[in-house]
């Protein structure tokens, strides 16, 4: 789960606009209408741009989402989840979970391939696991490991896994990228930090593309891997070229340099909307998986009255946000996850636009009318706070200033500051020095959300910064987790979504669409609730339209 | 001399001390740490496990001490390894981005020198004239035009309109198979725009400069007597003037050296070309302290080195300044 502010989209890349290099195999002359649909062809290269170079190619103990992306091609997961967001096997063929719900058991395909000819069995899954709980290892997504028992290697093709309780989002932990114990271990066991291997510069993986090249500071190639076990993908190179600044990513996928790119709401609504564009450009929108939030610093006590909360609901227009701020590509949040999940609920209590309502609601909640400035106040103290967002983020920051405005209209006085990244988090999250924030979360797979809710992570490294604490939430995520029945968790969730609705302990806002454009000439894309990318081994350009030969 | 030169090396030492101490202690009182950007909310990350990463990078020591060790290690030239995930030498990441920064750099410098020298000339021996006003106000403008405005501009027009150019990168993507003639007609298409870009501020200022030195010179009491002996004009001008104002034109060159190897973070960031302003760009942003320590070390060196180049290549250029210095010694 990580927040969604370091922008990390792709762009692409391309041969050079237009000079005359006939020679250098670019078939790019027969258009795209002529040579229609002739079925899947293997061949052609799909460009990608990444905003910064990766930071290795062990995902393991990186961080940022382009490592993620790429990594994500040439290594295989023990399990995924499918276009539906469900889990489905991987390397992993089938698998069980005990009566007891303690204990998963995963049978491996056999016959799958490290990329330099090795099987690919348990012992790999078992040394990863033993990695990733390693305490020197330098990875953020050591946590849910860290709850096992016992692991056993059981045969060459079967891993078992034993918890102390049942712990639900433990089967999709295990969405894990397996790395090879064959090359990995030697240098694990001597003490040597896996960052300076050769893996992390020239991975063998067993996924879906082999890793060519990695040009520092330039690109990033892969290579198809035909023997993958799923079958040989179509697009036979994906290159990641690293383009440090956003405008020039739009400007190269004008040019048609870049395939595969991510759009602002701006470009969306204003920049893209041309035929020339969508002719050559095929746009995609759907809901991402992320919202926005406006959170209060709960220990503060003005923020602790719920009825303060709920009028500050009522005064904020959500509807208006999406329109003026996303351009209307979103829509209105109601609780903390993402529409059309199994376990979303859509009839919860929503707080809509109001301001009548809210002022009643202050006005009970003791704030009054007294000074000549509008303001309310309480015990002589006017009703005035800083909202606080990170730099870099224009949406947040005219998100905060339309709240502003709205706030303004019934007697609350909130002024806005805006921080660098790190700063923010380390000044004013860490150490609770804050009285509101505009901030988003971006959504895991599982509706597991105890870091952020529960009354035990309040702490200044963790996540419930605002300090929210009910026993009623605790106990529902506390049951959330210790069964992987979906009926019993669907329940379980939707009675927690209602409490939060009811509470208000941050107002939540926006889920953003997300709004991928590829080019025309890529067939075979099926959007579906898990986005675009899920099906990208069965991506082709009919061979007509491949555009590069080489 | 050589005792001014000595003693100005010696004099560099503890300015350089003091500037590495400044920044990194300015380093650390900025906000964050890696650690942060590593694993900014990530849900699954725990206390525990950053500060794991703290002790492995040596963060969880008071300052002094980081700074002791730090010194201590670059004194012998171990600069160490990249706090990002990567975690290469510093050196190998600085070191294999030094050819494309040092050779852009120097193929800018070339071309503003021959642009500017003689830029400046014709507007001094030609002042007031249409040509001095009209080079005036390009001088203007092209010292107001933020560079990546310019380079947006640039792209739109022969990259995307146009379609004449290459937008950005060094390299087409099919490099590797186009032959040798190909390949330098693909890297040259390239340059095209940063090269443009880059000059055009630099152009604007050093031709400023040339224009002042000229108009100097040419109302010294030597160019008088030049022309009174009934000297051509142009041998004048060329001979006489020209090789008195460029003097303090080609002391610049020493001034200009850190920024041979410190690359333009802009030009670089906007033209995604991987050199050290753009590693410069991402380090600060993922506060990799070993690598911005190593170029702010590489980046101070060379402009204390590149000042007493100046000074020197002065005193030896320039016959007065050398006599007033050996009467000072």
């Amino acid at each position: 789960m990580t927040a969604f502010d370091h922008i990390s989209r792709r762009g692409f890349l391309s041969l050079l606009g237009a000079l005359p290099l006939a020679a250098c195999g670019r078939s790019e002359s027969v258009q795209e209408s002529a040579a229609a649909e002739e079925g899947p062809a293997y061949g052609d290269t799909l460009v990608q741009a990444s905003i910064g170079d990766i930071s290795g190619l062990i995902p393991n103990i990186t961080s940022d989402s382009a490592s993620h992306e790429i990594g994500g091609l040439i290594y295989a997961n023990l399990i995924r989840t499918d276009k539906e967001l469900r889990p489905e096997g991987e390397l992993a063929e089938r698998w069980d979970i005990s009566k007891d719900e303690m204990t998963i058991t995963f049978y491996m395909r056999h016959g799958v391939k490290w990329h330099d000819g090795e099987d690919v069995t348990a012992e790999d899954v078992d040394f990863t696991f033993r990695y990733m709980i390693d305490p020197k290892t330098p990875t953020a997504y050591g946590e849910p490991f860290r709850q096992v028992r016992r692991a056993e290697v059981v045969d060459r093709y079967t891993y078992r896994v034993t918890y102390e309780k049942p712990y639900a989002p433990a089967l999709l932990s295990w969405g894990l990228w397996i790395l090879p114990r064959h090359i990995l271990e030697p240098a694990w066991k001597a003490g040597v930090d896996l960052r300076t291997t050769r893996q992390n510069r020239f991975p063998v993986g067993s996924g879906p593309y082999r890793f060519g090249e990695w040009k520092t500071g330039e690109k990033i190639v892969v290579e198809a891997n035909p023997d993958y076990f799923e079958g040989r993908p179509y697009l036979r190179r994906v290159v990641y070229r690293v383009i440090p600044d956003q405008s020039t990513i739009f400007l190269e996928l004008k040019a048609r340099n870049i395939d595969l790119a991510s759009l602002t709401p701006i470009q969306y609504r204003r920049q893209t909307e041309f035929p020339a564009f969508l002719k050559v450009f095929h746009r995609y929108q759907y809901l991402s998986n992320s919202y926005a939030y406006l959170g209060f610093n709960l220990l503060d006590a003005r923020f602790q009255d719920k009825r303060v909360r709920q009028a500050m609901a009522h005064a904020i227009n959500k509807q208006e946000i999406i329109e003026g701020v996303l351009l209307g590509l979103g829509r209105p949040a109601v609780g903390p996850y993402k529409p059309g999940t199994w376990w979303y609920k859509d009839d919860v209590k929503t707080f809509p636009f109001d301001p009548e309502r809210a002022k009643a609601l202050l006005a009970e909640a003791g704030w009054r009318r007294a000074r000549a400035d509008g303001i309310l106040e309480k015990d002589g103290k006017p009703f005035s706070f800083t909202i606080r967002t990170n730099q870099g983020n224009a949406v947040r920051q005219q998100t905060a200033e339309i709240i502003q405005r709205r706030l303004r209209a019934v007697g609350i006085d909130a002024k806005i500051h805006i921080v660098e990244w790190a700063a923010f988090i380390n000044t004013f999250i860490r150490k609770k020095d804050f009285e509101a924030i505009i901030l988003g979360w971006g959504l895991g797979l599982d509706p597991d959300q105890y870091e952020i809710w529960h009354s035990s992570q309040t702490g200044p490294e963790e996540l419930n910064h605002i300090s929210y604490k009910n026993p009623k939430v605790d106990e529902l995520l506390e049951a959330g987790r210790r069964t992987f029945n979906q009926e019993k968790r669907t329940a379980i969730y939707g009675e927690m979504q209602e409490v939060l609705a009811e509470d208000q302990p941050v107002i939540f806002l926006y889920v953003p669409d997300a709004l991928p454009v590829v080019s025309a000439r890529v067939r075979g894309i099926e959007p579906a609730p898990a986005g675009i990318m899920y099906n990208f081994i069965k991506w082709y350009v009919p061979s007509a339209l491949q555009r590069y030969t080489r | 001399m050589l005792a001014y030169l000595i003693r100005r090396v010696l004099i560099t030492i503890p300015l350089l001390l003091g500037i590495l101490c400044l920044s990194f202690l300015m380093l650390k009182l900025a906000p964050g740490e890696p650690t942060i950007i590593q694993q900014d909310l990530q849900a699954r990350a725990t206390g525990a496990q950053r500060e794991t990463l703290r002790q492995l990078y040596g963060l969880d020591k008071p300052i002094y001490v980081q700074f002791g060790r730090w010194l201590w290690r670059v004194v012998r030239l171990d600069f160490g390894r990249s706090y990002s995930p990567d975690g290469r030498p510093v050196l190998e990441k600085i070191a294999e981005r030094i050819p494309i920064t040092l050779g852009l750099n120097l193929l800018e410098t070339v071309i503003i020198f021959s642009l500017a020298v003689p830029l400046g000339i014709l507007s001094a021996t030609r002042q007031y004239s249409v040509f001095d006003k009209a080079t005036t106000v390009f001088v203007f403008v092209g010292f107001a035009t933020p560079d990546f405005w310019l380079a947006l501009l640039v792209m739109i027009l022969f990259g995307v309109q146009l379609g004449w150019l290459p937008i950005s990168g060094l390299r087409s993507l099919n490099f590797e198979y186009l032959s040798f003639g190909a390949q330098v007609w693909d890297l040259a298409a390239h340059l095209v725009l940063p090269l443009l870009v880059a000059s055009v501020g630099g152009l604007a200022g050093l031709s400023r400069y040339m224009r002042g030195s000229m108009l100097e010179v040419i109302r010294q009491d030597y160019m008088r007597t030049a022309r009174a002996k009934g000297l051509a004009e142009s041998v004048v001008v060329y001979k006489h003037g020209v090789r008195n104002a460029v003097l303090p034109v080609v002391t610049l060159l020493g001034l200009m050296l850190p920024g041979l190897l410190g690359g333009a973070v802009i030009i670089e960031t906007v033209f995604a070309i991987p050199g050290m302003g753009q590693l410069f760009y991402q380090s600060a942003f993922s506060r990799d302290e070993p690598v911005l320590m190593a170029l702010i070390v590489i980046g101070a060196s060379l402009s204390l080195f590149g000042n007493i180049a100046a000074d020197v290549s002065y005193a030896l250029v320039d016959p007065r300044i050398r006599v007033a210095k050996r009467r000072e010694v």
